[in-house]
């Protein structure tokens, strides 16, 4: 899931305050920042206190089903179209994707109320940790299914650098290093060690923006989501 | 081939030092350090935005190391650069004469004096060394041939004390067999580690140059044992040095000891004597 993280509230009030907002309209998102507690109704309605205790009116809020979902908000936005039509400029507590969605069902000025941090791992009810960076080409076959690209700070293919002590990472002390975890998962599977490094990662696999057209493909007839070769 | 390269197939105990590029455009005081430090060293190793903050680029300050007629190890990090860059880089330091170089991870800029830069590690040093090495057959990392191939003698980290030895020694040999032929080693503290390292190092065919640090102040010791990640001094050695009388030159006399034992174990030593460069002589033993 997508973690997000509540945006500095002043910065919240500042945007509302450039375009002259007066009357807000709310959106969250019943799933990723429903579960990472920062865009569930919960949440909404201490956003919506916080703007009437500063004398703003909020004119109507709504938790979208799936935020970034392009036709369920386009519906929610018209569901809600009375409320939205008052407001002045909307507050979005989602990740990135579901601004981006909303701003594009509305005319009205959009904001974030959240900053998006990254793709998480619910390790237990509000403990996530990242895990994958979706780098676009999969390494873990190779490093016994710990990703070095995302757990390792400084992302090396082939560690550990210099600072490794007694096992545990130069960045993020009271961690492992990732890479004497791979090494020593990968000799306990049997799978011995390499004796060459990782070749260089293809970033070009990961070229911004990310793009998918499933319907596309099947139109040309290939089946959806196969690789190209 | 470089006069340091030519030291250790020699077989001499080489002794190497390290300089600072300066936090602007004025060299004189690194300059002065060179001269210090030029007369007990077969070649001086130029940091690389050490602790990822920001200092003169390495490629240009070894170039004037070179121009006062002292060999400079151009050292490169991955962290600041990416592979256009850091091929592009190795190509101008040959042609502007430099013959060593020395590739390491380098410090998460999260430590540094920048920590809003984005890191880059769009290489690891085990890939870069693998690049460089090509380069020095004439092609870069993608085979294509260039016009004029790099000349650098290929150096890498080490640390003998990090344990699990065994993940070090495997990153180690994976150095040696993309290329490297020889090694630097962290701080040493403990030589029965480093004398470890070292005959599985020769095993692979690379040179091992021990890290000697001036442990000069009991302020030093503590920042190690407290700021520095990877690094300990043992308690018995943190002790000696507090204890003394004479802090600085309890720390001349250890680290004499670890040169001369060293003499027995490496095929040399690389002195961080920490600004005090007046005291190299004695360290070694003169």
């Amino acid at each position: 899931m997508i973690i997000t993280k509540p945006r500095d509230w002043a910065k919240i009030i500042a945007n509302l305050d450039e375009v002259g907002a007066q009357r807000v309209f709310i959106m969250g998102c019943g799933q990723c920042a429903t579960v990472a507690k920062t865009g569930g109704e919960q949440e909404i309605l201490q956003a919506k206190a916080r703007l009437e205790q500063g004398g703003r009116e909020v004119t109507g809020w709504a938790v979208g089903e799936v935020a970034c979902h392009l036709g369920g908000t386009k519906l929610e936005t018209r569901k809600h179209q009375g409320d939205l039509d008052a407001a002045d400029a909307v507050l979005v507590l989602t990740c990135g994707a579901g601004v981006q969605t909303v701003a594009d069902s509305t005319p009205k000025p959009v904001f974030p109320g959240l900053d998006s941090v990254f793709l998480g791992n619910v390790i237990r009810h509000g403990v996530f940790e990242e895990r994958c960076q979706m780098c676009g080409e999969c390494v873990l076959d190779q490093t016994a299914g710990i990703c070095p690209v995302t757990t390792c700070p400084k992302g090396l293919l082939n560690g550990p650098c210099g600072g490794m002590w007694n096992g545990m990472c130069e960045v993020l002390t009271d961690r492992e290093c990732a890479h004497v975890r791979i090494q020593q998962r990968l000799v306990a599977q049997g799978r011995g060690t390499k004796e060459k490094a990782l070749e260089p990662k293809d970033f070009s696999k990961k070229s911004k923006p990310g793009s998918v057209n499933m319907r596309e493909e099947s139109r040309r007839g290939k089946k959806a989501g196969t690789p190209d070769e | 081939m470089s006069r340091f390269s030519e030291a250790l197939s020699r077989g001499e105990f080489v002794v190497t030092g390290e300089v600072a590029p300066p936090v602007g455009t004025d060299m004189s005081s690194m300059l002065e350090s060179v001269r210090a430090l030029a007369p007990h060293c077969v070649a001086l190793n130029v940091t690389d935005n050490q602790g990822a903050t920001l200092h003169m680029a390495s490629l240009g300050a070894s170039r004037a190391v070179l121009d006062v007629g002292v060999e400079p190890i151009f050292q490169q990090t991955c962290r600041d650069r990416n592979r256009l860059a850091l091929q592009s880089d190795l190509l101008a330091a040959t042609a502007l004469g430099l013959k060593n170089v020395l590739f390491i991870t380098g410090d998460d800029t999260r430590h540094g004096d920048h920590p809003q830069s984005k890191p880059v590690f769009d290489l690891d040093s085990s890939q870069l060394i693998a690049i460089a090495a090509g380069m020095n057959e004439g092609r870069d990392m993608l085979g294509r041939e260039l016009s004029g191939g790099t000349d650098l003698f290929i150096g890498a980290g080490l640390f003998p004390e990090a344990e699990p030895f065994e993940v070090q020694l495997t990153r180690a040999q994976r150095k040696v067999a993309a290329g490297v032929r020889f090694f630097q080693t962290q701080a040493v503290f403990d030589l029965d580690k480093l004398a470890r390292a070292t005959d599985e190092m020769r095993r692979e065919g690379a040179y091992v140059i021990a890290g000697i640090l001036l442990l000069k102040s009991p302020g030093i010791v503590d920042f190690i044992n407290n700021k520095l990640a990877g690094l300990m001094v043992p308690e018995h050695i943190g002790q000696r040095i507090k204890t003394a009388e004479n802090h600085a030159e309890e720390a001349i006399a250890f680290a004499r000891e670890q040169v001369e034992a060293c003499r027995e174990i490496c095929d040399g030593v690389h002195l961080m004597p920490l600004g005090m460069d007046a005291a190299v002589g004695r360290i070694l033993g003169g």
